[in-house]
């Protein structure tokens, strides 16, 4: 087992009346992109922030790197950077001075230019930071968390406000940095985004781990389904399907024929379908999303509001 | 250890030459802060007898009690007004959160906001001085080391009471609010508008117990040739200490 990068037990952190997070456990290894997902208000942000060092916790053991994010503060801050949700900067400050004031904070620090490239902020590194579009200032708040060469990067929203080009981009930019050896802890909302870019992710909710996982172990665990439908050029009996293991349930509507079944079951059907000379048109499958397991892991007692999307 | 302590101060430079930036590019607090009362002084100056010593002043001239009364002008502008303003600021922003997770310790960002408003109020001083002696004949203080600890002893007093606005203020625009009624109550006290000798005796002993009182009063000792006396000095101090106990104790990141 290699040591985890961050190991988080039994981490405990309240606000007044409010359990914010409950008895949290989590363990993120080395060079991972680790997701950490759950309804709004479920503790996601305070066990970030925790790990980051900026809150303290009322009980429980964190460790970042083998460090106590409180106890060695500054080693901690050195080599994990952070992009906290709702922080702003001057209005006046330029894209390159605050990426060189950061970066003077750190003991090494990144290429400025080649950071800015890379997240597409070239074009505007003289401009004033209440001129960037929301999707710039979220880039520049990503650069912000990059620029001292973490060895651990904690990013809090990453891709929110961003549209799909810039999600693409930010997304093959972080499978960059974990190219570089770098464990990156991604908070999001976004079920997509989890699926796509994250190695394993952890569903929190009610400041309690409900599930963790790989985004395929989650949509198993989530009750997983695959739904395909399609119109057959002619006519079978549904046992030719029905008889397939990886098949539950055939049926028809009008001239179309739905079906459920596990993640494999597309090609099974092509194949059994093409064996008896029926070709499938306009052909449709839909995998049970990591969102619907999503739902499913942490819809007991939460109201339907807090399951949205929006942060 | 040493890289740790010169990343620390590399990260505290950069700050300062930031905070420089922003200040000229945003200098509402800076304006005020340099230009009013190098603005007063001229106009001051420019009222004939304003210029004429007067018995009834001990000899000085109407300029020469605005003098003193400008230099705490100036400090009580920047240590109320500029500096809670963009702490809390910084703080509604979502900055201050931001650098606490970097390696910059948070003092530095504090450090670094009052060597920028410690620089302008110099300035700011030298201006009033200057252009005050050379054009309209302001007397400059008798003793230069009784004015230097004056002015030291009156910033430490009053930029922590800014400090302190800054962290009770729930938002920017309340630390703004709360600046300036302390500022102008605090302007009364030093005799911007009824100079302390002119002020009836009791209430003149009342407002020497206040910050920007006692900072006039002891100017006044220095301009009458004087190293200032005891007594303002020591209520500068005091203030000093429980308004930076206070401001350490109190403030907020977020």
């Amino acid at each position: 087992m290699v040591e985890p990068v961050i190991d988080v037990r039994g981490l405990h952190k309240t606000y007044g009346p409010v359990v914010a997070v409950d008895g949290l456990d989590l363990s993120v290894a080395p060079s991972e992109i680790f997701g950490v997902v759950g309804p709004n208000g479920a503790g996601k942000t305070t066990t970030v922030e925790c790990i980051a060092g900026l809150r303290v916790p009322d009980r429980g053991s964190i460790r970042v790197l083998g460090l106590d994010p409180q106890a060695d503060r500054n080693e901690v801050r050195q080599r994990v950077g952070v992009q906290l949700q709702e922080s702003a900067l001057p209005a006046k400050i330029r894209v390159r001075e605050v990426l060189e004031l950061f970066g003077s904070f750190y003991r090494h620090s990144v290429n400025v230019p080649e950071l800015v490239e890379s997240l597409g902020l070239g074009a505007h590194t003289d401009a004033y930071y209440r001129a960037l579009s929301g999707g710039l200032k979220q880039r520049l708040s990503i650069a912000l968390a990059l620029v001292g060469d973490p060895e651990v990067a904690v990013l809090d929203e990453l891709t929110t406000g961003l549209d799909p080009h810039a999600r693409q981009q930010t997304w093959a930019l972080i499978e960059s940095v974990r190219g570089r050896g770098v464990t990156v802890v991604v908070v999001t909302h976004s079920m997509e985004e989890a699926e796509q870019l994250c190695d394993r992710v952890a569903v929190i909710d009610h400041g309690r781990l409900v599930a963790c996982g790989t985004p395929a172990e989650l949509r198993e665990q989530g009750g997983g389904v695959t739904r395909m439908s399609f119109r057959p050029s002619g006519p079978f009996v549904d046992r030719l399907l029905t008889s397939l293991p990886d098949v539950t349930s055939v049926h028809r509507q009008g001239d179309r024929v739905v079906l459920t079944g596990t993640d494999e079951v597309a090609t099974d059907v092509i194949l059994a379908l093409n064996e008896a000379g029926i070709r499938a048109r306009q052909v449709s499958i839909e995998s049970s999303s990591l969102e619907q397991a999503f739902l499913t892991l942490t819809s007991e007692d939460s109201p339907p509001a807090s399951t949205g999307g929006a942060a | 250890m040493s890289t740790v302590t010169t990343t620390s101060w590399r990260a505290f430079l950069s700050l300062v030459r930031i905070e420089f930036r922003l200040n000229v590019r945003e200098p509402t607090g800076l304006v005020v802060g340099l230009g009013a009362p190098v603005l007063l002084i001229v106009i001051f100056g420019s009222i004939p007898t304003f210029q004429t010593a007067q018995g009834a002043l001990g000899g000085l001239s109407p300029l020469d009690l605005y003098g003193p009364i400008l230099m705490v002008f100036t400090l009580s502008m920047l240590a109320l007004n500029s500096l809670p303003l963009r702490l809390a600021t910084y703080r509604e922003l979502g900055f201050l959160r931001r650098l606490a997770v970097t390696p910059v310790q948070p003092s530095r960002l504090l450090l670094a906001q009052l060597t920028v408003h410690a620089t302008v109020a110099v300035a700011a001083i030298a201006l009033i001085l200057g252009i005050g002696a050379t054009a309209y004949h302001l007397r400059l203080p008798g003793s230069a080391p009784g004015l230097i600890i004056t002015l030291v002893l009156t910033a430490a007093a009053l930029f922590p009471l800014g400090l302190l606005i800054a962290s009770s203020a729930p938002t920017a625009k309340a630390a703004g609010a709360i600046g300036n009624i302390l500022f102008f109550a605090l302007a009364f006290c030093s005799g911007l508008w009824w100079p302390l000798p002119l002020m009836p005796a009791l209430l003149r002993t009342v407002v020497e117990k206040t910050p920007t009182g006692a900072a006039v009063q002891a100017l006044n000792d220095t301009i009458a040739g004087n190293f200032p006396s005891l007594a303002p000095l020591a209520v500068l101090a005091a203030y000093a200490l429980v308004f930076a106990t206070l401001a350490i104790r109190t403030f907020r990141w977020e």
